[in-house]
């Protein structure tokens, strides 16, 4: 098993289902002769050329909807939005066409395209290009959203997302392009729906997705050391559906949760989250259970200001103590 | 068009002009729910320009004003009208309703609620013409009003970029829900819109069958020849509102009967009638038998189908 970077494992991905299948194309904006922002369609335009590979305008909603209205035809695009906040000119067709068309058309069209964006806090982008949205498509019928914490789900997740017939939004992290993880060097296919026990523990649940996931795995070992407190963390790398009998059977193991999430906290993955067990395991519960999120404010651009509106692990760690009376 | 061609043309008409009409019956009958956009007065803009197409093998996508389109492709006007009623013999298994008529089968992809929606979903489907090397094309229509939506202005420099086999066909009926085209829109041609984009266009009278399809042969030939894509501008009106909650006050009863004198179905009729094609006698049995048909099979079979079963709900939303 090799060890590869997050953006090599999308572009591998990339690679193998456009060498597979003719009608697997991607598009997006500098995705193609510049090799796109994140890298994760390096190589691929010299290989596939200009047909497959599809250097589009900035226009974010025309060119999505393109990607959808091909996938019509069984074309398998893969849609990059080169950043989050650009996703919202594309929602309509997003929303209203790809989510909604094979509801809609009783069964007779899909629209089997890929959208993949990179969202979250990186350095100093300020407001509009720090923007967190995977809470934004989680609640659409018809759409999967999934959100690869590693190399290896970001290689499988797309694997799979391609090769499925729904739309799947794919929320990548713009600080994880370079992290580097074993990915099998055998062709892997990461399931879409569930969670995974990125970590075993009996006291507390951690549930993380994308980047919290290492917020949650660095607290759990913080918590293991200093405080004999034993951490669970579970990885909800898929949002839509939410992976429910998993999030259940943690929380029913350990009778405590916390869910850490760099969005805000209304409408959000954490709100889910704490209904989920509301409906599924109040009786198990030994506490509220509790969020960790970011501040309700508009990124600043000022980098102490940043680093105070979105959590880190210590803020995990603060949670799950005072979840046991220690803080 | 032989007079063999235009004779079956106009029967068609009659049907989707019968059709429309009792569809607004229905629904005043509370038997059709929802929106409801009917497509009286424009019958020449589909007919002429499918008949210069391929109907059922060239795409065809459009706005919320589709059932014509979805008959004209080769739908059953059956699983139209059930589709209406929201049974589960309806095309779209009444799932969708009048805004959104689907027959895949027939290539007919869609109607869409959103106006503009559809631009660069037509764009899309001319990609995979494009990808997959088929000789069909993709046929956008749409309504003046949609021109003034972002998408139009990527979808038409993003089709022009990539030389897409998509025609874009304006039914500019002069008004964008109640607000007039004069209000609403800088520049009143809207095929000029598309030179901005360097995509050849051409403006005709969408009344008048015969010049519609003089129009749509040159522009079909044009993207089925791989020349990229073409804009047709037809000039129409639509004789009802917008929709069923529309009561028309802000145009006046002048204006219509104005446009009423020239009827797209008079048109045809008439021109057939002088040829000695036709009887005026024929004709009237023609919409006779036409209303007989929606009657004991189309609302017929619309009425006796069943609704769907609540506990599919959920059915269609993913793979």
């Amino acid at each position: 098993m090799a060890e590869i970077m997050y953006w090599e494992a999308i572009q591998r991905a990339h690679d193998e289902e456009m060498a597979r299948d003719p009608l697997v194309i991607c598009m997006g904006e500098d995705i193609g002769v510049a090799g796109g922002t994140y890298k994760a369609t390096k190589g691929l335009y010299e290989k596939y050329g200009e047909k497959r590979v599809m250097d589009t305008p900035i226009s974010e909603g025309g060119y999505t909807g393109l990607g959808i209205g091909a996938s019509f035809l069984g074309i398998r695009p893969i849609i990059e939005i080169m950043s989050v906040n650009f996703a919202w000119l594309a929602m309509d067709q997003m929303f209203n066409s790809a989510a909604k068309v094979r509801y809609m058309s009783g069964g007779q069209l899909t629209a089997p395209c890929v959208f993949r964006s990179a969202g979250g806090t990186a350095h100093q982008l300020g407001a509009q290009h720090s923007a967190r949205m995977e809470k934004v498509f989680m609640g659409i019928a018809g759409l999967r959203v999934v959100t690869p914490s590693n190399p290896k789900q970001a290689y499988g997740l797309l694997k799979s997302a391609i090769r499925s017939d729904d739309p799947v939004f794919i929320n990548e992290h713009e600080l994880m392009y370079n992290m580097k993880g074993e990915v099998p060097d055998e062709e892997y296919f990461h399931p879409l729906e569930g969670s995974e026990i990125a970590r075993s523990g009996n006291d507390v649940t951690l549930f993380g997705y994308n980047i919290s996931v290492h917020w949650c795995l660095k607290a759990a070992e913080i918590l293991d050391k200093q405080y004999g407190i034993s951490a669970e963390v579970v990885d909800l790398y898929s949002l839509a559906p939410l992976d429910r009998a998993g999030i259940k059977k943690s929380v029913c193991k350990t009778h405590r949760a916390v869910i850490a999430e760099e969005d805000e906290a209304p409408v959000g993955v954490g709100s889910e989250v704490i209904a989920i067990l509301n409906e599924e395991c109040f009786f198990d519960l030994d506490a509220a259970p509790v969020r960790v999120h970011s501040a309700l404010v508009p990124q600043p651009y000022n980098h102490k200001l940043e680093m105070a509106a979105i959590p880190d692990h210590e803020d995990v760690v603060n949670a799950v103590l005072k979840l046991f009376g220690k803080a | 068009m032989t007079l063999d061609d235009k004779k079956r043309v106009l029967r068609e008409m009659v049907l989707h002009r019968r059709f429309e009409e009792r569809c607004y019956q229905a629904y005043i009958e509370r038997k059709i729910g929802g929106f409801l956009h009917l497509y009286p007065g424009q019958e020449a803009c589909c007919n002429g320009v499918m008949e210069a197409a391929r109907p059922g093998h060239d795409y065809v996508i459009t706005g919320y004003r589709d059932h014509v389109h979805a008959i004209k492709c080769g739908t059953d006007p059956k699983v139209v009208m059930a589709e209406l009623y929201g049974k589960e013999t309806g095309c779209s298994k009444g799932r969708g309703g009048s805004m959104h008529i689907f027959d895949v089968a027939h290539r007919f992809m869609g109607g869409y609620a959103l106006v503009g929606g559809p631009f660069p979903l037509a764009a899309g489907i001319a990609k995979g013409i494009q990808l997959k090397g088929g000789d069909e094309i993709a046929i956008c229509f749409l309504g003046d009003a949609a021109n003034n939506q972002g998408v139009f202005h990527e979808t038409l420099n993003m089709a022009k970029v990539w030389n897409l086999p998509v025609l874009f066909v304006c039914e500019n009926n002069q008004y964008g829900i109640g607000t007039a085209i004069h209000r609403s829109t800088a520049v009143l041609d809207q095929f000029k819109r598309a030179c901005a984009y360097n995509i050849e266009a051409a403006q005709c009278d969408g009344q008048d069958i015969d010049v519609v399809y003089a129009h749509a042969k040159t522009a079909v030939d044009y993207v089925r020849s791989g020349k990229g894509p073409y804009f047709l501008e037809l000039m129409t009106y639509r004789y009802r509102g917008h929709s069923m909650s529309d009561s028309r006050g802000y145009r006046s009863r002048e204006e219509e009967e104005e446009w009423k004198q020239r009827d797209p179905l008079n048109i045809l009729r008439d021109r057939l009638i002088s040829a000695g094609a036709l009887t005026m006698d024929e004709f009237t049995q023609i919409e006779k038998s036409t209303d007989d048909y929606i009657e004991s099979e189309v609302i017929k079979f619309a009425e006796e189908s069943p609704e769907p079963n609540v506990t599919d709900l959920e059915k269609y939303v993913l793979a």
